[in-house]
């Protein structure tokens, strides 16, 4: 992972920078496999090193496939991210261990998610479609916003045209 | 990609499995891993494959326009619809309990078509974001 995102970083080549975010998404899905997060996994295979990398290449097709020259050194936006990962790298010491039953968030509400009034096997369902329905409601209008934007972007250059059937068919 | 025979049998090959798999992670996903947005992302590949393959013209005439946007919105309503209807039955916005004369079965009720509602909502978005970028490079060649 961490060669694939140096290589990632260093490549002028967009092409290869798109096969190489890919290449990271399936290793970051192997990632999330061994950490028992089946559910993220797949979605991080599919979402993350299959279609995205489609939308990319749809997109590396409308523009050069050069990088083009920064204008400016990389200094400030390393030394910011640099300084933003130690922050949170310094935080994460501060959090229950790894795996420890006693922690928190296994305290709280997980308790009663476990117990499953739903009763269904895959708890993560459950999770997602019954007690935070309300969440996935919202990521779902995101989602539909988000498809919804890029046609009211992209979609101008017909307009003429279906004016035109609309009067037609009236 | 047009002309290349192997990728067009391979292709002929897989996609019905792509999309049987897709259909598989949809409805198992009470009970293994997997679900809507998953399942969504899965087809929408598979017609993505089908139209590298074999053009987007010929993917538009088995999977039209306005399907796909007629997916994209009554995905979210079918979502919302679950909810209005639990509100119909006396229950709380988005609350499944009251969907089957047994709560549990209607909740798994509920969770299927909020379910459904997410699948049809993202392969929908997929689908369009991809026609909307293969379409303009068509337009500007």
């Amino acid at each position: 992972m961490m060669v694939s995102v140096v290589a990632l970083a260093r490549s002028r080549n967009l092409f290869a920078a798109v096969v190489l975010s890919g290449v990271y998404s399936f290793l970051m899905a192997t990632v999330l496999v061994a950490l028992d997060a089946v559910d993220v996994a797949m979605t991080e295979a599919a979402v993350g090193a299959g279609v995205s990398t489609v939308l990319l290449l749809g997109a590396l097709h409308l523009c050069k496939s050069e990088e083009a020259k920064p204008a400016h050194r990389p200094w400030l936006p390393l030394s910011v991210a640099i300084g933003t990962g130690a922050l949170l790298v310094y935080g994460s010491f501060g959090m229950p261990e790894f795996s420890n039953p006693l922690a928190p968030i296994h305290q709280h509400v997980v308790p009663r998610y476990l117990q499953n009034e739903v009763d269904l096997p895959n708890v993560v369902t459950a999770v997602l479609a019954s007690f935070r329905g309300y969440d996935t409601l919202g990521e779902t209008t995101v989602v539909f916003t988000a498809g919804a934007g890029i046609i009211a972007l992209l979609r101008r250059r017909k307009k003429g045209k279906r004016a035109e059937g609309k009067a037609d068919e009236k | 990609m047009k002309n290349d025979l192997v990728l067009r049998v391979v292709g002929k090959l897989l996609i019905p499995f792509i999309l049987l798999f897709a259909l598989y992670v949809q409805f198992h996903g009470d009970f293994g891993p997997g679900g809507g947005f998953q399942a969504g992302v899965m087809l929408a590949a598979a017609i993505v494959f089908y139209a590298l393959i074999f053009g987007v013209p010929a993917t538009q005439r088995a999977v039209p326009e306005w399907l796909v946007e007629t997916m994209l919105a009554s995905g979210v309503l079918i979502y919302a619809g679950v909810g209005l209807a639990g509100l119909l039955l006396g229950g709380n916005f988005l609350d499944y309990f009251v969907l089957d004369k047994d709560p549990v079965h209607g909740q798994h009720r509920g969770i299927f078509w909020v379910e459904a509602g997410v699948a049809t909502t993202v392969a929908g978005v997929m689908l369009k974001i991809f026609y909307m970028f293969a379409m303009r490079g068509r337009l500007e060649d």
